[in-house]
């Protein structure tokens, strides 16, 4: 039976348990996650992070959490109303739907119900979280743009340009595993991964990208343009307090936690065990499965902690000339290579025919880079041309010093 | 430089081997992103540091040491026998940078002799939500009077406990001296005070 079909028996309360559930773990992981990402960033920095509430400080993102629920909620005279308190709610909103398709389990026995903890299996199931994400960003340029202040706005519109640029990307990335795995579906790609091999390794070009625009995707360091607290102090949240703050800060874990979910799906196998450990799917009655597909997403959340941890936040430009000239572009090439590929072996071409066509590619990738590398050091060893004397007088220079021996000095320059 | 004298002699670092305004880009050091891999050293550091022993100090519990001359709270300190060091002749107020201190000096009378020779602060505040701790009130102190000590915790929740009085910033009364107002030692001047002559009490200092 397929995870369709398995879904389709399933009663109206399964249904709405299956939904408790979701929500739960999306907030105990959102508790979590910030608690463990300030752990981990404290120790990448020597310090010990929170340790006070609770064991470990386990309990120190509950404590920020009621905090921010007692605190006076403000509204600013020169916000949008409606606007202003609907974004936050667009923002969280859309973040919890997107683990509707996610398999988090393979089958397991819930109640005395044969099924698989996932909420629904769409068709268009990977388009239905990237449609989501995307809702999901109007809850970010709404809040910049209602808050009636000059730092959210541009936080606000950064955001838009951000993820406009990095969700073709990522789509584009995705492409090659629907044509790869010929299916939109969360569950049936996660199935296809188990004939062939992870498409992490299969499609790794894929993964590259797919992984570096998530994190352009959640806004997360160093693609945290913004938030950027230090050149727009918060960027599009600057103007929110109290819960409808927690509502955005909820909304970035869970989202992070969501593209976690969604790399772990397509791209390391969903809830299958690392291969070599297949037997451990048995166990417990199939709720194995979820520790490995949360062991999985708990990895994913590991880089992006070491991201923020090591690497500064781009600028503006830089930023955007990634996407749109690197990522963009090579995305392209990588989908005509596997499209190309996947006809080759569809039309009954030999193994060698295959191997071979990945080969040109190869080389002619090789060639184009080393093209690249050359004019670079043209470039580089360019001389400058001589500068002519300027047509005002000058102070003479005192005598000598026109010279420099340039390869003794040159070493504490630059 | 072999000749000193010569002001024309060719600095050593200086010679005709390149003209400035034809330097080869490679020879001024590669600019711009280093290579890739050099940047992925980055993601080590932070990895191993992760496993490094931490720098944090578990503050209210563990209190480590101060410097030895850190700058914390003020003091007032007094000479051997009790009495007060400052004159209150206003030169730590007129110092600070900050306008943190407030003094007021009062004339000494043979019945309220609080400091040795004419006159004592008798008003003394220092303000520690202006004060920066910059250490110059203590620079311009002609008698020692002022000194710091290396007492940290200073936070409290209102602005009126943080302005500190005479009384919080005298320094305690030690073995053998007196609490003031009593006489000056007998047959000493202030200037044996200044030069550290009196070195403890004398019974007929006492008074009543
Ligand atoms: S330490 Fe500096 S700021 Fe503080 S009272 Fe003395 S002179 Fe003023
Ligand atoms: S503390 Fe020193 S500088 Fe300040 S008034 Fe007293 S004697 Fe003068």
């Amino acid at each position: 039976m397929t995870t369709a079909e398995i879904l389709a028996n399933d009663p109206g309360w399964l249904i709405a348990v299956k939904g408790l559930f979701v929500f739960v773990v999306c907030v105990l992981l959102t508790l979590m996650s910030v608690w463990g990402e300030r752990r981990i960033v404290a120790r990448m920095q020597m310090r010990l992070g929170p340790n006070r509430v609770g064991k470990f400080g386990l309990v120190q993102a509950l404590a920020d959490g009621v905090k921010l629920a007692l605190k006076e909620d403000l509204i600013p005279a020169a916000a949008d109303k409606i606007v202003f308190v609907i974004a936050p709610i667009i923002s969280a909103t859309t973040a919890f739907m997107a683990f509707a398709v996610i398999p988090l389990t393979g089958p397991v026995n819930l109640f005395g119900q044969a099924t698989v903890m996932q909420l629904t299996d769409l068709p268009v199931g990977v388009l239905y979280v990237l449609a989501v994400a995307s809702v999901g960003v109007y809850g970010i340029v709404l809040a910049g743009w209602s808050s009636g202040s000059t730092y959210p706005l541009l936080g606000g519109l950064r955001s838009s340009a951000q993820v406009i640029s990095y969700e073709i990307a990522m789509g584009l990335s995705l492409v090659a595993v629907f044509i790869y795995s010929g299916s939109m579906s969360t569950s049936e790609i996660v199935a296809a991964q188990q004939d062939t091999w992870w498409y992490g390794l299969v499609l790794f070009p894929s993964f590259v990208i797919y992984a570096i625009s998530m994190v352009g995707e959640t806004n997360r360091a160093p693609f945290d343009l913004a938030e950027a607290e230090g050149e727009l102090v918060g960027g599009f949240h600057t103007e929110y307090s109290s819960l409808k703050f927690a509502l955005f800060f909820l909304a970035e874990y869970i989202n992070i936690i969501a593209v976690s979910a969604l790399a772990t799906t397509l791209f390391l196998g969903g809830y299958h065990a690392i291969p070599g450990l297949g037997f451990t799917e048995l166990w417990l009655g199939g709720w194995f499965t979820l520790i490995w597909f949360f062991l999985k997403v708990i990895l994913f959340f590991f880089i992006f902690v070491w991201l923020r941890g090591t690497l500064p936040r781009l600028r503006y430009d830089q930023f955007m000339q990634f996407g749109w000239k690197v990522l963009i572009p090579a995305s392209l090439i990588w989908i005509l290579v596997v499209a190309t590929l996947r006809v080759i072996s569809q039309n009954g071409a030999s193994r060698p025919a295959t191997f071979a066509f990945a080969g040109v590619v190869v080389l002619i990738v090789m060639a184009i880079s080393t093209g690249f590398d050359r004019s670079k050091q043209k470039r580089m060893n360019q001389t400058y041309p001589e500068a002519s004397a300027p047509s005002f007088p000058v102070p003479s220079l005192p005598i000598n010093s026109t010279t420099i021996n340039v390869s003794e000095r040159g070493g504490d320059r630059g | 430089m072999a000749d000193n004298n010569d002001f024309n002699a060719v600095e050593p670092h200086l010679s005709k081997d390149m003209d400035i305004t034809n330097v080869p880009v490679e020879k001024i050091g590669h600019t711009g992103p280093k290579g890739f891999f050099t940047q992925l050293q980055g993601f080590w550091v932070t990895f191993a540091t992760m496993f490094k022993k931490v720098n944090t100090v578990q503050y209210p519990e563990v209190k480590e040491p101060t410097a030895e001359r850190f700058h914390g709270r003020h003091q007032l300190n007094r000479h051997e026998d009790g009495l007060e060091k400052c004159i209150g002749c206003e030169l730590c107020a007129w110092a600070c940078p900050a306008d943190a201190i407030y003094v007021e000096g009062a004339d000494n009378t043979p019945d309220n002799q609080m400091s040795p020779g004419e006159r004592y602060g008798k008003v003394y505040q220092i303000n520690y939500l202006r004060c920066v701790f910059c250490g110059l009130c203590i620079e311009a102190c002609p008698t020692r009077a002022l000194t710091m000590t290396n007492e940290y915790e200073l936070a409290d929740s209102t602005r009126g406990k943080l302005i500190f009085e005479k009384d919080d910033l005298l320094g305690p009364l030690r073995a053998g001296m007196l609490a003031p107002p009593h006489p000056m030692y007998p047959d000493m001047t202030d200037t044996n005070y200044y030069n550290g002559d009196v070195k403890s009490s004398h019974p007929s200092q006492e008074q009543k």
